[in-house]
């Protein structure tokens, strides 16, 4: 018995030193990240680094503003995320809706078409939707990147939305059909109150989608006054490759609305990530 | 519901057609397609190297990435499934990176893989080791980007296997203990089989994104150096958006899309052999 307790002791501590190495791993570029950021240019280049530098470089961050228009890359950004995750929000659960609620002819096929667009690459339909975009003469405008989301939402959206549907007690939605209330009053007063962490889900899904967005921007925005901020930090690199404090400086500004999400709505944010994949 | 259906068709099913079509053209977006058959696919399998050397990078990536994910997640996902104090704070620290992404994850890391003052090579060069060059090296390009990749999405895909982790039941383990088998049995015998459903849907899933890859090669390396990192989805943007050959890049794309289908065809007929479901025993 004692024996036992002394060997759970020692693997408690492999275990915990095993916890504090990967935390490092993980957590040490964040704080590279910052540091970098603060350093001014002779301390970037010493070797060993620095990890606190003596004078903090707040002004780098001034800088980001000056030698890029990073408050009009700010401003597009959350125009067109605001603008995706309003129709994407709006869209998808009107059509999750049609598919948990509502019965109509050949549903269940369409649902299925629905999930089987999940898996094509996204390349197959580019060029042509590209096309579309050009003839309408919608190249160089946030449109290209905003109207689609009014249009249905994104397949696994659609498909996330209609399973939670599902879960709301169907005598609620009954009662208010024999009470005469019109489909649309009953998604909008009792389906979507009653799906609001799935809709925060959508909502965070299509934040970090739209914000970190790169090839929907580099190919419809040319314009410099278009750009985003993905698009932005991109050029930015391309141009000043060796100026690593701006660059971290301005990593860490659009790395931080994601991290205040993340803090605020962290249950959401993990949901979301371990049904999706979330990145690539 | 009528917008949508016209959005699938706008968005979804005319664009299948069109892509199709392209595919057997040529086409410059500012004259008419104009049709040249299988011309097209002719080029690329015969006369068109880099095809060949996308193929070859892209496999080569797919290759190294997703075991070294999957494996890896998996077993810190066993690691945090144990109840040790604060483990919670842990399962939250190693999930941070994975919403670091797409452009932000590039810039940053092509700074931590300078390999004069990066901070890779200097903490090597701390313990006295001399660095590779990262990403300067054809060698060493793709295990760069593979790295960093892992670190992206470690944490993310290790609360997913904890998920279901936690749905095995612990009486399985109890009999391993009995029969008086360590920690490698318990993994081996009960933790792999039970999980093996979540882990065949994560490879899918992950071979899929890996055949995807682009921004990442498009920021750090624009595809070098001698082409190590020209990505299949970065020699379809060149073709599509720098050389403005929409039909070839077409072609291009659906061959990727076949090879994605063939690729998890075979995965769920290899599947049959390694799954275990629980309900079909």
């Amino acid at each position: 018995m004692k024996n036992r307790k002394v060997n759970n002791n020692s693997k408690n501590i492999f275990v915990f030193a095993l916890l504090i190495a990967f935390a490092l791993f993980f957590i040490i570029p964040f704080l590279w990240i910052l540091s970098t950021s603060l350093k001014g240019d002779e301390q970037i280049f010493t070797i060993p680094p620095q990890w606190i530098p003596e004078t903090l470089h707040w002004d780098n961050y001034a800088k980001v503003f000056e030698r890029i228009p990073f408050l009009l890359y700010i401003k597009n950004s959350v125009i067109i995320t605001v603008t995706v995750i309003i129709g994407t929000v709006l869209s998808s659960s009107i059509v999750a809706y049609a598919f948990a609620c509502l019965d109509w002819p050949g549903k269940n096929v369409l649902f299925v078409i629905v999930l089987a667009s999940m898996m094509l690459p996204a390349q197959v339909i580019m060029i042509p939707v590209f096309v579309i975009f050009k003839e309408l003469g919608w190249l160089n405008s946030f449109k290209p990147l905003t109207i689609p989301a009014f249009f249905g939402g994104g397949a696994f959206n659609i498909f996330l939305l209609r399973q939670f549907f599902l879960s709301i007690p169907k005598s609620l939605i009954d009662s208010a059909r024999i009470d005469g209330c019109s489909e649309f009053r009953i998604y909008w007063n009792i389906v979507l109150p009653n799906a609001k962490p799935a809709l925060a889900t959508v909502a965070i899904l299509t934040f970090m989608f739209s914000w970190n967005d790169f090839l929907g921007p580099l190919i419809y925005l040319s314009d410099q006054a278009k750009g985003t901020i993905a698009l932005g930090l991109g050029m930015f690199v391309g141009q000043y490759v060796t100026e690593w404090s701006l660059l971290m400086a301005a990593s860490m500004l659009m790395m931080l609305p994601v991290l205040i999400i993340f803090f605020v709505f962290q249950k959401y944010f993990i949901q979301g990530f371990v049904m999706s994949g979330l990145k690539d | 519901m009528m917008p949508w259906f016209i959005g699938f068709l706008i968005f979804g099913l005319y664009p299948m057609i069109m892509s199709a079509y392209y595919s057997l053209c040529r086409y410059d977006v500012l004259r008419i397609p104009q049709f040249i058959g299988f011309g097209n696919y002719q080029k690329l399998f015969f006369e068109d190297p880099y095809f060949w050397t996308s193929i070859y990078n892209t496999l080569v990536y797919t290759i190294l990435r997703v075991p070294l994910c999957i494996a890896g997640s998996l077993l810190l996902a066993v690691l945090v499934n144990n109840a040790v104090k604060g483990v919670k704070f842990f399962r939250t620290v190693y999930f941070i990176p994975s919403i670091v992404t797409g452009v932000v994850l590039s810039v940053v890391w092509l700074w931590m893989f300078n390999p004069q003052f990066g901070l890779i090579n200097s903490f090597l060069a701390y313990f006295g080791i001399p660095g590779p060059l990262w990403l300067l090296d054809p060698n060493w390009s793709k295990p760069s980007m593979v790295l960093m990749s892992v670190w992206s999405i470690g944490g993310g895909r290790m609360l997913v296997f904890l998920a279901a982790l936690q749905g095995v039941p612990k009486h399985l383990y109890e009999a391993v203990e009995i029969d008086g088998g360590g920690w490698w049995t318990k993994f081996k015998n009960v933790t792999i089989p039970m999980l093996s459903p979540v882990i065949f849907l994560w490879t899918v899933l992950e071979i899929i994104f890996s055949l995807q890859v682009f921004v990442e090669a498009y920021i750090m390396t624009q595809g070098g150096p001698l082409n190590s990192t020209m990505f299949y989805n970065l020699y379809l943007y060149n073709k599509a958006f720098n050389d403005f050959e929409m039909g070839y890049a077409s072609a291009l794309a659906w061959i990727l899309l076949v090879i994605t289908l063939l690729i998890t065809l075979i995965q769920f007929r290899l599947s049959k052999s390694w799954v275990y479901y629980e309900s079909s025993k």
